[in-house]
């Protein structure tokens, strides 16, 4: 079973991880990427992403879908969501590198969370076809992400 | 144990932690239809048969109900009588066991099996504007009473394979059912208040549809929600996902014809 296997290299690479540099495959035909303590230090794309771009992601509810849970400093945005923490100031609290993993891999930092894992293809249960084998998010797609949040300095609300 | 088997048993227990969650049920005393979760307009308009728009079902599947049909030429009411005696409480037991196919059957199946055997008639499709209409009239006749899922060594195995699909992460978001309605009810998903995912209603008139709907239709919207593959209308995992929330809504009351937004 191609799936188990996948879980079960990911499970080794997970008890790894916080030990030393572990190594996990990305989406389709990227490059692996590689987590040291609770960070992705390096970026997916080997560049800097484009924060306006992100801004826009993080904002698009059927692309990003970030504020179906969390809240931030949007507030010109309706109905934003009430299921993770708010966002404002999160480059303060964390590292690009510490968002970069939040976002790829959140259940490195909480096994049972509910953030969807963004760069993820495998050991995933009745993707619908349309979905099947896509990361929810290009590695592009996810650098312009970083690059907006790590701007987001300010707590105020 | 063998090294292959042990491994395998590794496998399988992280197989389980990564795809299922641990699911705390809600305490009985703590669960709320739907309903309670809604603005006060639409609860006004539920509560009031001369707004609720659910009720032109129910009065089109009272005349279905006593029309012949059929190359039997048989009406509903040729061999029930008067729906409001005997179908009473009736909704409030389904899904229920059919002891022919060996396995518990819905509302909707239960009356298509009623056309094709009895009436010797055409089943209808899912979502047919008939079949709802002759739904919402069966189950309008229990309104008000509780959900009465009976303990049933039978039904027990389909009701554990509804719980294990509740509890399973789905789709390319990978989400369980269990993680927003048992564990975060109440909190925004956006604007929209999660509910803790009864039953109660169905079929019910939801305004986004602007039509009546069955609880298939609703739990293919929540699959769609998390980008899963949808299981098919009348699949098996959609009448055993059915019997786990009827049972998980036990004792609460029926509403149908209910509204949500
Ligand atoms: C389905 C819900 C959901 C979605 C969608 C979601 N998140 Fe999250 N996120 C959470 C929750 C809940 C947490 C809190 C930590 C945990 O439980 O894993 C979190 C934590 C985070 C954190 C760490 C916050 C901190 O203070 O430590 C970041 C950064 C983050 N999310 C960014 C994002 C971005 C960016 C997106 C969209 C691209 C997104 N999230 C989409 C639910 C979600
Ligand atoms: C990401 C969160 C989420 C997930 C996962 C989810 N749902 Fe829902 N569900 C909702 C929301 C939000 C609503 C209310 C929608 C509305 O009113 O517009 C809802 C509504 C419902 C309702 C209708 C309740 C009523 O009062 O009529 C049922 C039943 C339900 N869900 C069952 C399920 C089942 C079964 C699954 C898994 C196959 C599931 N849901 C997965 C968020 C979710």
């Amino acid at each position: 079973m191609a799936g188990l296997r996948a879980i079960l290299s990911a499970a080794l690479a997970a008890s790894l991880a916080g030990a030393m540099p572990g190594l996990a495959e990305g989406g389709a035909g990227s490059p692996a990427y590689g987590i040291v303590k609770d960070a992705i230090p390096v970026s997916l794309t080997g560049a800097a992403g484009n924060a306006a771009r992100g801004r826009m992601l993080v904002l698009d509810r059927r692309v990003g879908l970030c504020l179906l849970c969390h809240s931030g400093p949007f507030p010109e945005e309706r109905f934003q969501g009430t299921i993770g923490p708010d966002l404002s100031g999160i480059g303060a609290r964390l590292s690009e590198g510490q968002i970069r993993l939040r976002i790829v891999e959140p259940a490195r930092i909480n096994t049972a969370t509910i953030m969807p894992a963004y760069f993820r293809t495998e050991g995933l249960t009745r993707v619908a076809a349309a979905f099947r084998g896509k990361p929810i998010l290009s590695a592009q797609q996810i650098e312009d992400i970083v690059a907006f949040l790590t701007g987001l300095r300010d707590e105020s609300r | 144990m063998s090294a292959g088997s042990r491994a395998r048993a590794v496998a399988w227990i992280f197989f389980a932690a990564t795809q299922t969650v641990a699911g705390a049920e809600i305490p009985l005393e703590e669960r709320r239809s739907g309903y309670e979760f809604m603005s006060r307009d639409t609860r006004a308009m539920q509560d009031d048969d001369a707004t609720n728009p659910g009720v032109f079902w129910v009065l089109d599947g009272e005349a279905l109900w006593n029309r012949k049909a059929g190359a039997a030429g048989t009406a509903c009411a040729d061999c029930h009588g008067n729906a409001r005696v005997s179908m009473k409480g009736v909704a409030a037991r389904y899904p229920a066991w059919d002891a022919a196919r060996r396995r518990p059957v819905n509302l909707e199946q239960r009356i298509n099996m009623c056309r094709t055997e009895r009436q010797k008639a055409a089943p209808l499709e899912h979502e047919n504007r008939d079949l709802l209409a002759l739904t919402a009239y069966v189950a309008h006749q229990s309104r008000g009473m509780p959900i009465t899922i009976a303990p049933d060594k039978r039904t027990e195995p389909f009701l554990n394979a509804g719980r294990a699909t509740f509890m399973r992460r789905q789709g390319q978001l990978n989400l369980a059912c269990a993680q927003c309605h048992d564990e975060r009810w109440g909190k925004k998903l956006a604007g929209t208040t999660i509910p803790q995912g009864h039953p109660t209603g169905y079929p019910l008139y939801r305004l986004e549809w602007q039509s009546l709907g069955s609880l298939q239709r609703r739990l293919r919207n929540c699959m769609i929600g998390i980008r899963a593959e949808p299981y098919p209308y009348g699949a098996m995992e959609f009448v055993e996902l059915e019997l786990y929330l009827m049972w998980r809504a036990r004792g609460m009351k029926l509403e149908t014809p209910a509204v949500r937004p």
